[in-house]
This record gives structure tokens, C-alpha cells and sequence, in this order.
């Protein structure tokens, strides 16, 4: 009897959601206005200014947000081409170019901001160029007023402050798979490739010289020149970015030159200290062993700067693991270690950048596995703000710098012999090096390859700053080597960067491919991975795949282990993510493209209304120990999957509102960090059980292990609240913010309809499930008529993935989660005090606190019988809600809505929540009359 | 030797090379591996597609495999040479074409040899390859997912030409390719 009764009611379910007026209508009617939030964005400067005239601080948290939705968004949206509601060409334009935008290899912003406003100047003069002439410009005003140039690139500023944050940027977003791929190749032109154009360009110059070419001034020997061939033939990062950040080359022909360009720099700052010595010293004092100690010295600076590197990506990577109640200074952590591995390389004269690269890329895994979603996005967008910002003024400088003519002595034959000869030895380096390397390499460089490495190889702040840092009383020919040195440097970042583009697009290059990887190819570039480890094997022999699978055996074995937060750990899987990332982004796409995000669950849902058919009936057989047990297991899963979507899609769609709170009222860190542990401990307390349940079969473990995590979840969620909610309630200071945005988001509402598309969907969800909670009461059975395939779980769940939840099959399915009521209220609290915080509009809070409470209340009236009498030893639930829900745990849909409608008025109105249950019936038959 | 080397576009050296690793992975010293001789190998044994791969060199049916077989199916793992990409189309296909290594990656997937990936293979698949982190049911989606988007047929499994096409952004020649014996 209760099998079929549940049955109809599974399939009356999604009738009832079509029948609830805002139900079908809102749905895609969210994702419509979210698509006119899209083409909403050009205008965005005129109601936003009112907007934010209007409303204040909460309003300005939505402004923040719309930039972050919209490029993301836009993101999401440009990948099909048939897409309805295109973004506006300014959109795109504007926002495809923030500097967070994946763009490059490396992922890396230069100095947009400021010259991309002006689109057609930019298409074709690098960023670089233009600052440097900016420079010039303002050098030249303040050079004109002042009769003196006042300022200039300082060395010690650029090494101290300039250059770490744009070093430490390419380390941490570099592509570390493409890199250790090519990291032969990278070595060898760094190298290999620095050494051969110190010494051919050193001694090309003193051969012009000794020939009598030069001026009779330029008063320098071959170690001179040897000094000013090492400072002026490493390429340079910070220009090498700059420049082929626009141009877009593939990806492997981008790490190559790049790369060279960081890690060179052991061997520039090997030779001039060595060189610098050298002269110093005068060539009458060198000995044989100064040679030796020069050579030794290479080792030991770039071994030691990595080491160095290393050893603080080590620490870091362990100090964010322990992080978890301080999360607000967790970005702090990664910039400070980097940076003292940066200094502490320097300190000791190793090789500085290498320390912070290295750093970078080995801690990215571990620290971003590590902390949490906002310190996430505050590092990513620090880190890029800071380079951004350090490049802006490296290049301004570097302009403002150049005016300065009385450092200047000019040598005709000097600066062209100069400029000629890194040209070509560059050329003949890199032709030279590329035929023995396509020897070894998998995909030779074709020519073509060649032609931009060599053409790319562009000279920078970084020869500026060292040779403004040579002593005059001991290097003579200082002047000349500033000049040459600047102009060198003009003429690449200038003349090479602007034709670099043209360059690449007549020569054909193959241009880099973004796409977001599809979970096909992840899936089946993993298999590779794992066929060419195999085939190494089996060949037996040890090549880099073997390397690289040994490694991550390791990796996976004792460093994530070490350096990972467990819940990290077990979450991380490469294809996993690539699911997620697709889904949300598919969630996006759902409204215009009917919906691919449905389909992915559609075979699941045969087995899952089987298995809550069944879990029915044994539920109602037996004790229901055995079987809950079973399908708990399914449940737990599928809600640890929703539990995960939550957090993924919270986390990318309301983190930069919430960022902004964070830093904006101080004093709601404290209860906003509680709640977050709260959280997280939840998390992990789901994880855990899940695992419990993986590993045992009785329901004996079970219930111990869910003894167990309630003991932790509630000592841990003890602290700032009582455990009556209403204690709770009563006491936070965030419930004053919610009741006076309410106000606020009355006259804000429609704008923030068009801003974003999830949340609407959430609420539309919400209304549905309410709409339907109340002819689940009051038994009145919708009509079966229209019925599209009934819902998945997935789609009943989780508010993106489809609005014709019903309660029947809530209850037929989910009353076998076992959720300790004290977790639950844990989440609740967490939840709706974060998003309350955090969301300044009110009657969105309620509506994202009650879709984020709704998989696990449903869960409740099952874990009443089960796991009430356990509760009420250690736990005060609220009376009422325990009563009805005990009382009426047989017959579970009215316990539900007990169970459901509370939570949910204690986000809206706690007032209400305080009164007792009669009014809470009365607002549900209110529900019910309003639709 | 050199008419096998013509097929399968190995050089003398490779050829020997790999001779003397066949030679000291048949333990039985027969002229033939099998399957143990192949699990012998530690490495291969905790790689998650390992037995996948040791069956790929057995043709069906067989459970040895002897040098010449050996050869074959390493041979689609050799790099594509410059010269090769602009040889004439009229000759046999090299094993070690894209279009080969794809098909032996496909293979892989597709146990019952029906030109097919289903679901089920997939998971298989899915399953060795993501450890227990990820439930069945997590799992499940992915498959699914997966096979909806490759899927242009509406059969609910990749075929060959699904296969082909959902990697053809992918640079499989490089990713299927090794660089054993220069």
C-alpha cells in the first residue's frame, strides 16, 4: 500500500511542480535574465552608479560581484557558438581582457588596464611599447620642469619589490605539466643558450673593439665586455611575457621561450657576478681557480636557488594545511613565503628567481588543494594585480628612465654591433641548440619554431637594472654600456614586440588553442598517460613518462599525504574536477540549450527510484537497519556529490560579494569564520562517513561512526551558539544584517534579477518545493497527466538541475539519510548566517539559505526514528520540531515540512521561528493560498 | 629482420633493442611472452591500465605473443617522423599513424570488439583509473557524461569515429608517441 501510494506520488510529483504558477515559468525565466544580465552588462555603468547611490555598501558588494559573474559568464556562454543571448560586443571586449581571463599560456594579465581601452591601439602595439613611451613622455615633462632627471629605475627597487611579484605570478600559474614536459629543452636554451651569447657577444664586441671600430672612449678589455655580453643577452621575463602574452603562440613554443627567459637567470647573475669580479679584481689577479670557483659557482646558484624554492614551496604547502581557522590570512601566507624564499635566495647570492619559480610551481598543487575557495580567488587575483602592477611600472620606468641623458654616452658602432650581434648569436644559438635538441625531443621544432624563439629573444628591465648597478670607478665604459644597454632593450621591446605579431601571423605560427578541456579528452589524455608509462615499462625504458609516473607515485604516496588536508586529498581527481567544471558551466548553458546537465543523470534515475522503491519497502518491513544501510550508502553519495556541487557553485558564484564583505566589515569575520569551520567540518564529517560506510556493512559501525561525528561536529560547532537555534538566533549580530538588507533588496531586487541567473533558479526552486510541499499535506494528489520523464535525484536536489523536485519522492528516497541532527543544524546555521553575511540582499539569503537546506532536512524524518533518541540525550532540538517530527515519522511528508519549514523561516524571520507551531502552520497554509 | 623493418618503420637499432629487452622479459625462454612475463614487470603491475595493455599485445585467442607480435604493437608508440607526414598516401598505413594510435587507445576501452565504447566499458575504464576516491555513482556520471558528449549517433556508446573526433583537438601524436631508442 505505502509502495504504491508512494509510487503515484513519485509520479504525481513533477505535475505538481509544472502546476505551481512560478515553477515552469521561472526556470528558464532565470536563466533568460540571466542571459539579459549578459547583454545587461554594457550598460552596466548607468545603473550601477544609481544603484550604488542607492543602496550603499551592500549594493557596491553586487557591483563587485557583476564583473567576476560576467566574465565569468562569459566564459561559460562563448563556448557555444549558438549561444541566444550573446554578450554585447563591449562585454565581451571589456571583460575577456580582465586580467583574471585565461589568457596565455601562463595564464597571465600584462598592463591592460590601462591601454586596453582603446582596442585598435592595443591589437597592434604591445602594452609594453606604449608604457615605455608613456614613460619617455612623462620623463621627458618631468625632465623639462625640473632641468634634471629625478627619477629612475632603481636596481635595488626592481630586484626587492618589481620583479618577485612578476616572477612569482609566471611560477605559480605556470602550466607545470607543459613545462616539466619541455624542461630539457628549457634548460638546454637557458643554459646552454645564455652562456653561448654572453661569451660570442662579449667577445664579438671586444673584437670590434680591438679592431679599432670603437669609439677611442669606450675604455674597456675583454672582461668588460664579457660583463656587459652576460647582462645583455639573458632574456627577459618580464618583456618576454609582455610581448608574447598577445601574440598567442602554441603553447609549447610559449613555455620554451618563456621559460628560458626565467630560468636564465641563474646563469645571467652567475656571470656578471663573476664578470664583476673579475673587472674588479683586474685581469693581472685572476688565477685558474677563480675560473673553477665562476663554474662551481653556476651550480651552486641555481641548484641552491631551486633548493631554496624548494624548500619554502615544502613549507608552504604544510603551513596551509593547517590553516583552517585563520582562512582570512591564508593568501598572506603564500605571497609572504614566497617572498621570503625570494629574499632568502638573494640574501645568500643564489639565484632569486629560480628560488621563487620553483616555489611557485611546486607549492600551486598543495596550496590551492589546501585553502579555501576565497583565499583561492584572493591569491589568484593579488598575485595578478601585483604583476600587473610591478610590469605597468617596470615599463614606465624603464621609458622615464632613458631621458636621463647624462648617464648617457653614445657609441655608434657600440649599440649597432651590439644590437646586431645578439640578434644573430641569438639566431645561431637557438638554430644550433634546436638541431641537437629535436634529436631528443618527441615533436621537433620546425623551423618556423625556430625563427620566433630567435626573434622572441627580447632584452629587458632586468639588463637595465644590472647595468645601471655597475660600479663607474671600476667599469669604465659604464656610460656606453647604459646607453647600449637602453637602447637595446627599446629596440626589442619596441621594434621586435610590435613585429613580432605580424611576424607570427605571416609565418603562419601555430597559434595556441584554448579550450577548456573537455572531459573526453581528460579522460582519454589520462589514458595516455598511463598507456606510455606502460609502454616505457614494457620497452623498459626510463624515459620521461616513467619519471613522471614514478613521481606521482611518490606524490601521491607521502607528499600529498604530508602536505594535503585529508578532505583535499580524497576530493582531488583530475577528471572529477573536469566533470564538475562542465556541469557548472552546462548549468549555465541550460536555459538556452535545453539542458545537457539533465542528461548526464538519466540512466542513474531508473536505479534510484528503484532503490528508494525498495528502500520503501524494506523501511516499512523492518527495522530498517540493514537496508537504510544500503541505500544510505547510494544517498550519501549522491548527496556528497550535491554537497560538492554546492560548495563549487557557491563557491564560484557568490565568492567576490562575499570577498568583499569579508574585507569590508571586520567584525563579521569572526562569526563568518566560526560558520565556515562549522562547515568544513561538516564537509569532512560527511566525507568521513561516507567512508565508513564505504569500508563496513553493519549498521553498527555505522551509527557508532554517526555517534562519533556528531561528537565532533558539535564540539566544534559549540563555540559562538547555544545549541537551541533560537539561542542562536537570538544572539547573532547577523540577523540585524538581514532584516535591514531586506529593506534594501526590496528596491535592488529586479537588478540583481538581471545579475544573476543561479540564484533565480534557486528560488524557483524553492517556490516549487513549497508549492508542492502543500498538496503533499493536504493530500491533495495532483494530476498525472503531465509528466515528462520524472526527475532524476540530481535534479530534485540540486536547484540547477531541475525545478520539478517533489516532495513524494524526498521522502521515498531520501528517508534513508541518516543526517545527526546537530550536523544538520551545523549546516543550517553555517549556511544561513554565511549567506547572510555574506549576501547583503535579504530575501535572496532566504532563498539560498532554504535551497541549500533542503537535501539535508529532507533527510530528517527518517533519521528521527532512528536517531532521535540518541539526540535527545546529548542535544536540545527544538521541542516542537521534535515532536512533530517523531510524531509523525510514519507518516513522513508532514514531518518533512516540519522539518523544512523551520529552517527556512529561521533564515527569513526569526521572529516567527520564536512563536510556537501554530503560526508556522498558518504561514504554510499561507504558502499554499498564494499559489 | 629488414622486411619487418620496412612494415613496421623500425630501425636495425630499435629492432635489436627491443630484441634484447624481449629476450630478457621471456623468462621462460621460449621465443614467446606471456602474460606473466609481461606482470613481471613491477611497474606495469601497479599501473591502472596495465592489464589492459598486456592484452593489447595479445592477438585473441592467443595467450603468447612472440617477437614479431611484440614489435607490432610497440611499433604504434614510435614517434612520426618529419619525413613521414609528407610520404604518399598510397602505401599501407604505418602503425604508428594517428589514426593507429588512436585505435589502440580505443581498444582499450572497447573489450567486446564491437567498434563500441558503452557505458560499461567506460566505467570499467573509469573505475581503474580514478581509485576509490570517486563513488560508483559519481562515476556513473561521468560515464554518461562523457558518452553524451562524444556521442553523435544517439547510440549512447563512442564509436570509433566519435572516438576520432572528440580528440581530434588533441595532439595525440605527441601524446601516444615515445622516445625509445634513438
Amino acid at each position: 500500500m505505502a509502495l504504491d501510494k508512494e509510487g503515484s506520488e513519485t509520479e504525481q510529483g513533477p505535475p505538481a511542480a509544472l502546476r505551481v504558477p512560478p515553477g515552469p515559468s521561472v526556470r528558464p525565466g532565470g536563466f533568460c535574465r540571466a542571459g539579459a544580465a549578459w547583454r545587461g552588462v554594457g550598460e552596466r555603468g548607468s545603473w550601477q552608479c544609481s544603484l550604488s547611490l542607492q543602496k550603499g555598501a551592500a549594493c557596491v558588494a553586487v557591483l563587485l560581484q557583476t564583473p567576476a559573474l560576467c566574465s565569468r559568464g562569459w566564459e561559460m556562454v562563448s563556448q557555444p557558438a549558438q549561444l541566444p543571448s550573446e554578450p554585447g560586443p563591449p562585454t565581451g571586449a571589456a571583460f575577456c581582457r580582465l586580467p583574471w581571463g585565461k589568457r596565455g599560456s601562463a595564464g597571465r594579465a600584462g598592463p591592460d588596464p590601462i591601454f586596453h581601452l582603446s582596442r585598435k591601439v592595443t591589437s597592434v602595439v604591445p602594452e609594453s611599447c606604449l608604457l615605455i613611451l608613456l614613460g619617455l613622455g612623462l620623463g621627458g615633462i618631468v625632465l623639462a620642469v625640473a632641468k634634471k632627471a629625478e627619477y629612475q629605475l632603481e636596481p635595488n627597487m626592481f630586484f626587492l619589490f618589481l620583479l618577485p611579484p612578476i616572477v612569482l605570478d609566471s611560477g605559480y600559474f605556470m602550466p607545470s605539466r607543459l613545462f616539466f614536459d619541455n624542461i630539457g629543452s628549457i634548460l638546454t636554451y637557458a643554459v646552454v643558450g645564455t652562456l653561448w651569447n654572453s661569451f660570442a657577444t662579449g667577445m664579438a664586441l671586444w673584437g670590434l673593439h680591438q679592431a679599432g671600430l670603437m669609439d677611442p672612449g669606450v675604455k674597456a678589455e675583454l672582461m668588460d665586455f664579457l660583463l656587459f655580453g652576460s647582462l645583455i643577452s639573458a632574456v627577459d621575463p618580464v618583456a618576454v611575457l609582455a610581448v608574447f602574452e598577445e601574440v598567442h603562440v602554441n603553447e609549447t613554443l610559449f613555455i620554451i621561450v618563456f621559460g628560458e627567459s626565467l630560468l636564465n637567470d641563474a646563469v645571467t647573475v652567475v656571470l656578471y657576478k663573476v664578470f664583476n669580479s673579475f673587472v674588479e679584481l683586474g685581469p693581472a689577479h685572476i688565477h685558474a681557480m677563480d675560473y673553477v670557483k665562476g663554474v662551481v659557482s653556476f651550480f651552486l646558484v641555481s641548484l641552491g636557488g631551486t633548493a631554496v624554492g624548494l624548500l619554502f614551496a615544502f613549507l608552504l604547502a604544510l603551513i596551509t594545511r593547517f590553516t583552517k581557522r585563520v582562512r582570512i590570512i591564508e593568501p598572506l601566507f603564500v605571497f609572504l613565503l614566497a617572498y621570503v624564499a625570494y629574499l632568502a635566495a638573494e640574501m645568500v647570492s643564489l639565484s632569486s628567481i629560480l628560488a621563487v619559480t620553483f616555489c611557485g610551481i611546486c607549492c600551486k598543487k598543495y596550496v590551492e588543494a589546501n585553502i579555501s575557495q576565497k583565499s583561492r580567488t584572493t591569491v589568484k587575483y593579488t598575485m595578478k594585480t601585483l604583476a600587473s602592477s610591478s610590469e605597468t611600472i617596470i615599463f614606465m620606468f624603464l621609458g622615464i628612465s632613458a631621458v636621463d641623458t647624462s648617464k648617457w654616452a653614445w657609441d655608434t658602432t657600440l649599440v649597432l654591433g651590439t644590437l646586431l650581434f645578439i640578434l644573430l648569436f641569438r639566431a645561431v644559438g637557438v638554430v644550433l641548440q634546436t638541431y641537437v635538441l629535436n634529436h631528443f625531443r618527441l615533436i621537433p621544432l620546425d623551423r618556423i619554431d625556430q625563427v620566433v624563439m630567435s626573434y622572441g629573444g627580447l632584452r629587458g628591465a632586468v639588463a637595465f637594472a644590472l647595468v645601471i648597478l655597475l660600479d663607474g670607478a671600476k667599469v669604465k665604459a659604464k656610460d656606453y654600456f647604459v646607453a647600449t644597454t637602453i637602447v637595446v632593450v627599446f629596440f626589442t621591446v619596441i621594434v621586435q614586440g610590435l613585429t613580432i605579431k605580424p611576424l607570427v601571423t605571416w609565418l603562419k605560427v601555430k597559434r595556441s588553442d584554448h579550450h577548456k578541456p573537455t572531459l573526453n579528452e581528460e579522460l582519454h589524455e589520462h589514458a595516455f598517460d598511463h598507456i606510455l608509462a606502460a609502454v616505457e615499462d614494457i620497452v623498459g625504458h626510463h624515459g620521461y613518462h616513467y619519471w613522471r609516473d614514478k613521481w606521482e607515485q611518490f606524490d601521491k604516496k607521502y607528499l600529498s599525504q604530508l602536505l594535503m588536508r585529508k578532505s583535499a586529498y580524497r576530493l582531488r581527481d583530475e577528471i572529477w574536477d573536469v566533470y564538475y567544471k562542465l556541469n557548472i558551466r552546462a548549468s549555465w548553458l541550460e536555459g538556452t540549450r535545453g539542458g545537457p546537465l539533465a542528461l548526464p543523470s538519466m540512466p542513474s534515475r531508473t536505479s534510484m527510484s528503484e532503490s528508494s522503491v525498495t528502500n520503501l519497502l524494506r523501511e516499512s518491513g523492518s527495522g530498517a537497519c540493514l537496508d537504510l544501510q544500503v541505500i544510505d550508502t547510494v544517498r550519501s553519495r549522491r548527496d556528497k556529490e550535491d554537497a560538492v556541487m554546492h560548495h563549487v557553485l557557491r563557491g564560484s558564484l557568490y565568492k567576490p560579494r562575499r570577498r568583499y564583505k569579508a574585507s569590508y566589515s571586520r567584525h563579521f569575520i569572526s562569526p563568518d569564520k566560526q560558520e565556515r569551520q562549522d562547515k568544513e567540518v561538516f564537509r569532512q564529517n560527511m566525507k568521513r562517513r561516507l567512508e565508513t560506510f564505504k569500508s563496513t556493512k553493519h549498521n553498527v559501525c555505522s551509527s557508532k561512526s554517526k555517534a562519533r561525528l556528531k561528537e565532533k561536529g558539535r564540539k566544534k560547532s559549540a563555540a559562538p551558539f547555544s545549541n537551541h537555534p533560537l539561542q542562536y538566533l537570538a544572539a547573532a549580530p547577523v540577523l540585524v544584517m538581514v532584516s535591514s538588507d531586506e529593506e534594501e533588496s526590496n528596491s535592488s531586487e529586479t537588478e540583481r534579477e538581471d545579475d544573476e541567473g543561479i540564484v533565480f533558479i534557486a528560488r524557483a526552486t524553492d517556490e516549487v518545493l513549497q508549492g508542492k510541499k502543500t498538496p503533499g499535506s493536504l493530500d491533495v494528489c495532483p494530476s498525472p497527466c503531465i509528466i515528462p520523464p520524472s526527475p532524476t535525484l540530481a535534479e530534485k536536489e540540486l536547484p540547477w538541475k531541475g525545478d520539478q523536485a517533489d516532495l513524494a519522492v524526498y521522502v521515498s528516497s531520501e528517508t534513508t539519510k541518516i543526517v545527526p541532527v546537530d550536523m544538520q543544524k551545523a549546516w543550517n546555521q553555517s549556511i544561513s548566517s554565511l549567506e547572510s553575511i555574506a549576501s547583503p540582499p535579504g530575501i535572496e539569503t532566504g532563498a539560498q539559505h532554504k535551497r541549500f537546506t533542503c537535501p539535508v532536512l529532507e533527510e530528517q524524518p527518517q533519521s528521527a526514528s532512528q536517531a532521535m533518541p540518541e539526540q535527545s540525550s546529548c542535544f536540545q532540538f527544538p521541542s516542537h520540531v521534535s515532536k512533530s517530527s517523531r510524531s509523525h515519522s510514519d507518516s513522513s511528508p508532514d514531518g518533512i515540512e516540519q522539518q523544512e519549514l523551520q529552517p527556512l523561516m529561521a533564515a527569513e524571520e526569526p521572529s516567527r521561528v520564536v512563536s510556537s507551531a501554530e503560526p508556522r502552520w498558518l504561514i504554510q497554509f499561507n504558502r499554499a493560498s498564494h499559489l | 629482420m629488414g622486411s619487418r623493418a620496412s612494415t613496421l618503420l623500425l630501425s636495425h637499432s630499435q629492432i635489436t633493442r627491443l630484441y634484447s629487452r624481449f629476450t630478457s622479459l621471456d623468462k621462460g625462454e621460449n621465443g614467446t611472452l606471456s602474460r606473466e612475463d609481461f606482470q613481471r614487470i613491477p611497474e606495469l603491475a601497479i599501473n591502472p591500465l596495465g592489464d589492459r595493455i598486456i592484452n593489447a599485445f595479445f592477438s585473441e585467442g592467443e595467450d603468447q605473443v612472440n617477437f614479431r607480435g611484440f614489435m607490432r604493437t610497440l611499433a604504434h608508440f614510435r614517434p612520426i617522423e618529419d619525413n613521414e607526414k609528407s610520404k604518399d598516401q598510397n602505401g599501407p598505413e604505418p602503425l604508428n599513424s594517428r589514426s593507429n594510435k588512436l585505435h589502440f587507445a580505443f581498444r582499450l576501452y572497447d573489450l567486446d570488439k564491437d567498434d563500441k565504447i558503452s557505458r560499461d566499458e567506460l566505467l570499467q575504464v573509469l573505475r581503474m583509473m580514478v581509485g576509490v576516491n570517486i563513488s560508483d555513482e559519481q562515476l556513473g556520471s561521468i560515464a554518461d557524461r562523457t558518452i553524451q558528449e562524444a556521442d553523435q549517433d544517439g547510440d549512447s556508446a563512442i564509436s570509433f569515429a566519435e572516438f576520432v573526433k572528440v580528440l581530434e583537438k588533441v595532439d595525440v601524436e605527441q601524446k601516444m608517441s615515445i622516445r625509445f631508442l634513438h
